[in-house]
């Protein structure tokens, strides 16, 4: 097989080529999406920071933002971001990028499922995209698209068409990672390399798996929902309206429907998307620190069964984000006691990376500090998990700041700093050079200090009681405006957190061309996706064996056959 | 460099051709424990056995058929929310709005033709592994295995389509009768359970068409056996979820 990929068959046809079934292909597919998503949702963010931080400013070629816009741009930033760069880049990305090479198999077990996968995907950020086209504009109804709001077209500019375009783009996307969880399932139970067994999976690829799986149970919720939705803008039902409901000056509920009903369901698939989103990053947060630390990760075992863990109680939390809803309390405490449960096993994992970290020789290269970052951002963020869970604090906190800066460190920032930390690592499998050093640690400095200035100041307007989706805190009888001047430093933060990713960009386009050529196994690993030849192997090795304080040779890769056990 | 990086594509399409296990027939046969070798193809732990291609996409229908049944789980939690859910009138009593629909009586004939195709599809699918008619189309001695399985999959295309049909007549016995989709919550409900389980069906009986193309279409065995297997597994798995949403929509009106 080697010999196939390194002497080049003959050159297939152009549609082949656009069509192709390659992991490794469509994995650099999917990060490029993710780029392409990101860059967008990232401005549209940063469009949101100066309104706030100059209420009225007039925009070139437009005039002053009104409440609805801004509101359209909160909803367009966050499914952009949660869909096509938190679950696309890290679970589709980087698992076409290294999960088969990472298990010793020669391809993914479904390939034209997997690339059928892709299409769909690609084309539900087309769908989404295209709202932006419409006259009337994007949907207003934020990523979580509550009812009744999403329900009635008249609810607002963007809820015609606008909010067609979320639903058949959710829908797709929903339809698309189905079909690449199935792929990546079939391929971790089918697919191994003789000697690979559960115990000898790389972190990162349990972390893939038990994704796959929250993603095969939680996103056909979603489609469910999204069906029922549909119904109810279309076919006239009444399953989330509730009676009398009452919306722009005419009476739109026709039946008993309740909103409560949409918010189980959909909470049911968000609360597993969460960890869909920030599983991956863990994985390979463990494999970067245990790498860079040359050390072992302290507790394997416990590591992946707390992956599992946390993917299995990610299932029944999902009645936190409902306290202040309506739903019964008795249930609220509940949810409130099965979330502090999964503060255990992410707590566990806390405790293994810094028990890997402790006295272990400490490189400092990029992807090693993005995953310190990580480390640091994940922490600072899943303090607040345990406050946001207690449903008497949450009836304060509840849609406020406070919750935004909570999942914008723990979900956005963690996961972001993972994603770069995968590709600095992983730069060599696509391209064969190195990213730049010096320009990644600006990069890295220059975000981290951002993304703390930007998103810390939050919890404190959080607790000064300011609500999630005002397009603005002063006006003629708001009593925020006294944060006005804590607005404008957060925006100017994340104008620096923005630019920062320019340094990001560069360094990718230069590096592709120009940067070091990386050679066989830049960082001493031990994980299969780095061996220099692709030949079968028979691993006879855990994934971590790192001799920290040895000579010269102070690892042994899982492909080393010399004194294996078999 | 790692040899994993490459620029130009690989070309998968041709490593594809080579199964990879190396050229046993596709039969169930158990280790005998003598006079076979050791190889233990089938059994074997990471087993590139004759096998494995069918074990793969086994795992792959089943696995996508449990996200499936997950969709059907949060139409039934719906249905039985929207049951409860209702809203207090103008003296404080609770008002309910679902009024129980009468089942068309067809149904439960449909019912009986979809578990009557369960049983044909599973002939078909026996046919298939049966293994003196799999060793010979193995040794390239005709298409008995085929041969044989075709009649049992066009009968149950016959079936699917009656069932769908019935499905219709249904439906329009409903709309005859005054109840619409959006007439009332529980017409909601069973045109939303019996729509999205048809459209399951109708891309069953598709599957099924295809399958009987593949049967002469597809030059290798065993994945005239994957085609097949899947679809029959898909086919009862329908079958199945559509005996407990029949008894949904029949006893928990």
């Amino acid at each position: 097989m080697n010999d196939l990929r390194a002497g080049g068959p003959a050159r297939p046809t152009l549609l082949k080529r656009i069509f192709t079934t390659d992991d490794r292909t469509l994995g650099i597919r999917y990060l490029l999406l993710s780029l392409v998503a990101v860059f967008v949702g990232t401005l549209l963010s940063l469009a949101m920071r100066v309104q706030l931080a100059s209420p009225g400013i007039r925009w070139p070629l437009h005039g002053p933002m009104l409440p609805e816009e801004y509101l359209s741009l909160v909803t367009m930033h966050g499914t952009l971001m949660v869909f096509f760069v938190l679950t696309t880049a890290p679970q589709s990305g980087f698992a076409n990028l290294v999960l088969p090479q990472q298990i010793g198999a020669r391809r993914m077990a479904l390939p034209w499922l997997n690339a059928l996968g892709f299409w769909i995907v690609a084309l539900a950020l087309l769908v989404l995209l295209s709202a932006f086209l419409l006259p009337a504009g994007g949907p207003i109804a934020g990523w979580t698209s509550y009812p009744p709001y999403s329900a009635v077209a008249s609810a607002g500019p963007g809820q015609g068409g606008g909010m067609d375009c979320w639903l058949v783009s959710i829908g797709l996307f929903c339809l698309g990672s189905w079909f690449s969880a199935v792929n990546v399932l079939v391929t971790v139970l089918t697919e191994r390399a003789r000697g690979m067994t559960l115990g000898r999976m790389p972190l990162t690829v349990w972390s893939w798996f038990v994704s796959a799986i929250l993603i095969l149970l939680a996103f056909t919720v979603l489609f469910a929902a999204l069906v029922l939705l549909f119904c109810d803008r279309h076919l006239g039902t009444a399953f989330f309206v509730p009676q009398g409901d009452w919306i722009s000056g005419q009476v739109v509920g026709h039946g008993d429907g309740s909103p409560l009903l949409w918010l189980h369901l959909f909470w049911f698939f968000g609360h597993p998307e969460v960890y869909i989103a920030i599983l991956p990053g863990m994985g390979l947060v463990s494999s970067l620190i245990a790498n860079f630390s040359r050390r072992p990760v302290v507790g394997y075992r416990m590591m992946a069964a707390a992956t599992v863990l946390i993917g299995l109680l990610g299932f029944v939390v999902w009645g936190h984000h409902m306290f202040v809803s309506g739903m019964n309390p008795y249930a609220g405490t509940a949810f409130g006691l099965t979330t502090m449960a999964i503060a255990v096993p992410s707590t566990a994992e806390v405790l293994s990376w810094i028990g890997t970290l402790w006295g272990g020789g400490l490189r400092r290269a990029t992807p090693m500090l993005f995953a310190l970052g990580f480390l640091s951002l994940f922490i600072a963020g899943g303090v607040t998990g345990p406050i946001l869970a207690l449903p008497a604090l949450d009836q304060y906190l509840h849609n406020t700041f406070f919750v935004v800066a909570h999942f914008h460190l723990i979900m956005a920032m963690a996961g972001a700093f993972s994603i770069f930390a995968g590709i600095y690592y992983w730069f060599p499998l696509m391209t064969g050079r190195l990213m730049s050093e010096r320009l990644g640690r600006w990069h890295f400095w220059l975000s981290l200090i951002a993304a703390y200035v930007t998103f810390f100041p939050m919890h404190l307007e959080g607790l000064a009681g300011r609500p999630r989706h005002y397009a603005q805190v002063t006006g003629s009888t708001s009593s925020l405006a006294s944060l006005l001047p804590m607005e404008r430093g957060v925006t100017w933060a994340a104008l620096v957190l923005g630019a920062a990713q320019l340094l990001f960009l560069f360094n990718l386009v230069w590096s592709a061309r120009r940067g070091r050529a990386a050679g066989d196994n830049p960082w001493q690993a031990t994980t299969l996706e780095w061996q220099p030849v692709h030949a079968p192997v028979t691993v006879g090795r855990g994934p971590y064996e790192y001799h920290s304080g040895s000579s010269e040779e102070d690892f042994t890769p899982q492909w080393d056959a010399a004194s294996q056990q078999e | 460099m790692p040899a994993t990086f490459t620029r130009s594509v690989v070309d998968t399409e041709r490593e594809r051709k080579d199964p990879g296990f190396g050229g046993r027939p596709p039969v169930d046969r158990r280790p005998t424990g003598g006079g076979g070798g050791d190889e233990n193809w089938d059994h074997h732990r990471n087993g590139r056995g004759p096998r494995a291609l069918l074990t793969r996409y086994r795992m792959g229908i089943f696995s996508a058929l449990a996200g499936d049944l997950m969709f059907f789980m949060a139409l039934v939690t719906a249905f039985f929310f929207r049951q409860s859910s209702g809203h207090f009138d103008g003296r404080g009593a609770y008002m309910l709005d679902w009024h129980p629909l009468a089942i068309p009586p067809i149904l439960y004939l449909n019912t009986a033709i979809l578990i009557l195709s369960s049983v044909t599809m599973e002939m078909a699918r026996r046919q298939l592994f049966h293994e003196v008619d799999v060793m010979e189309e193995w040794l390239g001695m005709g298409r008995p295995a085929a041969r044989r399985a075709a009649p049992w999959l066009g009968a149950t295309v016959a079936l699917g389509v009656a069932f769908l049909v019935g499905q219709w007549m249904a439906w329009k016995d409903l709309a005859s009768q005054g109840f619409f989709f959006a007439s009332n919550p529980s017409s909601h409900f069973f045109y939303l359970i019996t729509g999205a389980h048809g459209a399951h069906l109708v891309l069953g009986v598709l599957a099924l068409v295809a399958a009987l193309a593949a049967l002469s279409l597809l030059h290798r065995l065993e994945l005239r056996q994957i085609f097949v297997d899947c679809t029959a597994w898909y086919w009862h798995s329908m079958g199945i979820f559509w005996v407990f949403l029949f008894g949904l929509l029949v006893f928990f009106q």
